[in-house]
């Protein structure tokens, strides 16, 4: 072996690759907002009474958890555009983590608001609550509490996945890798450093996340 | 249809049936509850006297026959619920409180939600019922931190945070350990004397004897017996009440 390693070149360009991490953070966040929203929609059309919203919500989420991600991606970049809807990479990619968290966030959702018993329900009822403020005031912090885990692992794969996005020029960090990369040769060192950055990403994010959980969900439980 | 003009009858019920299935759970339900009347309902597992009460504020449906609360007509279908629910408080074996509020939020939010009532009233009339069932300085604590029968002196307050005409109590002291039964029914006793509707589903012949105008005895979805509870446990008309209360009594 007469490779010589040289990370000196990585580390020259850190504020393109900080630009990179900052792509990814926003990009991913954006997602998660927009994706747990939209989960909660999709989950409420797959619980409610009626058979033509479940068939919907549930046609849309078999399909997203049963395509590729990068088929995805690619079909909000490149297919979209020919019904006329044209977005720059940034868009397409948020777009397309916010369908695909959507999905896997719907069914995460569910099995909280599944847990919920049903004297819960019940006691919103006979207040005279109606079903939106039931869900809005009572169900949706214990439901969310009880898969708060699950969900964060789903955003921890989503920041993770968004390294795919930067096949349709979505500048975050995979993406400036590759760039610099094709600038400096220096293969073996960006992407040891890249996947790196990513698992510090990953440790950060779930700190932020549990410390959220913490402040938003620190009433006892028995 | 109104009816509140032609009596004080609080409650109504007229031929109600209702079905689990093919199981007949309520069987030609007729039952009227005047204004301030106390009915203690008891029976044995399975009787459909928590079915009964549920009926009452809709949280189950019924098949065929009529509800009135206060002259208004309960459809089938749960029309007039929410209106029906605002003047009627349940309390439940399992108490039922939001685990993610404080006891005073527990009480606050239908006031707010259902009401609209402001922040400052909401919470004042919050507090007048927590002093009442005397647990107004756990407001601040989450029903994890508190008793079984402290979360169920709160439930009791929710309830009457709404101003309900009429309260339904579902066995409030069946999940109770002994030592918590006496505080809870010592606090439904005092609300009996200030004279709100009551219908009670439980056991406690005691506090049957105490408040109660008529104790009802059901079984296998038919009302069997309707007395005064002097009567009611001295001289049970129906070999079935007698059987019941061989049982719960003779330990």
């Amino acid at each position: 072996m007469n490779y010589t390693f040289d990370f000196a070149p990585v580390f020259a360009a850190w504020p393109t690759l900080l630009e990179g991490i900052m792509g990814t953070l926003r990009m991913s966040s954006l997602s998660m907002v927009f994706g747990l929203g939209l989960g909660i929609i999709f989950m409420m059309m797959r619980m409610s009474g009626r058979p033509g919203l479940r068939t919907v919500a549930v046609g849309y989420i078999e399909l997203i958890r049963n395509t590729p991600i990068l088929v995805q991606v690619f079909f909000v970049f490149f297919g979209m555009p020919a019904i006329g809807i044209r977005l720059s990479g940034e868009q397409a990619a948020i777009l397309a983590m916010t369908l695909n968290c959507a999905a896997y966030a719907a069914e995460i959702v569910r099995g909280g608001v599944q847990s919920i018993r049903p004297g819960q329900i019940e006691a919103g009822r006979a207040l005279g609550m109606h079903t939106a403020d039931i869900y809005r005031f009572i169900v949706f912090r214990p439901a969310i509490r009880a898969v708060y885990p699950a969900l964060c692992s789903q955003f921890i794969l989503l920041m993770l996945n968004s390294s795919l996005v930067s096949s349709v020029s979505a500048e975050e960090l995979t993406y400036y890798a590759q760039t610099l990369d094709s600038q400096t040769f220096r293969s073996f060192e960006i992407y040891l450093t890249l996947g790196v950055i990513y698992l510090a990403l990953s440790q950060v994010l779930s700190a932020v996340l549990s410390l959220i959980g913490r402040v938003y969900f620190s009433y006892p439980t028995k | 249809m109104d009816r509140s003009s032609m009596s004080d009858k609080t409650i109504e019920m007229i031929g109600v049936n209702k079905w689990f299935g093919p199981l007949h759970v309520l069987k030609d339900i007729d039952l009227t509850v005047a204004r301030g009347e106390h009915i203690v309902l008891c029976g044995p597992s399975g009787s459909g006297k928590s079915t009964l009460i549920r009926c009452i504020n809709h949280l189950e449906e019924i098949q065929k026959g009529a509800i009135f609360v206060n002259g208004t007509e309960l459809g089938p279908q749960g029309n007039n619920a929410d209106h029906i629910r605002r003047d009627v408080g349940m309390v439940f074996q399992q108490f039922n409180l939001f685990p993610h509020l404080t006891v005073l939020e527990n009480c606050m939010l239908a006031q707010r939600r259902v009401r609209k009532t402001s922040v400052a009233e909401a919470r004042d009339k919050a507090m007048r019922h927590l002093e009442r069932v005397h647990i107004a300085e756990q407001a601040a604590k989450y029903p994890a931190q508190l008793s079984g029968g402290q979360q169920q002196r709160v439930a009791i307050a929710r309830a009457l945070c709404m101003d309900p005409q009429v309260m339904l109590f579902d066995e409030p002291t069946s999940a109770l350990d002994p030592e918590m039964v006496k505080e809870v029914l010592d606090t439904m006793i005092s609300l009996a004397d200030d004279g709100i509707t009551m219908i009670c589903v439980t056991h406690e012949m005691g506090f049957a004897r105490a408040v109660a105008h008529r104790v009802i005895f059901m079984d296998r979805g038919e009302i069997i017996e309707s007395a005064a509870p002097e009567a009611f446990f001295s001289n049970p008309g129906h070999e079935r009440t007698r059987a019941f209360l061989g049982q719960i009594l003779n330990h």
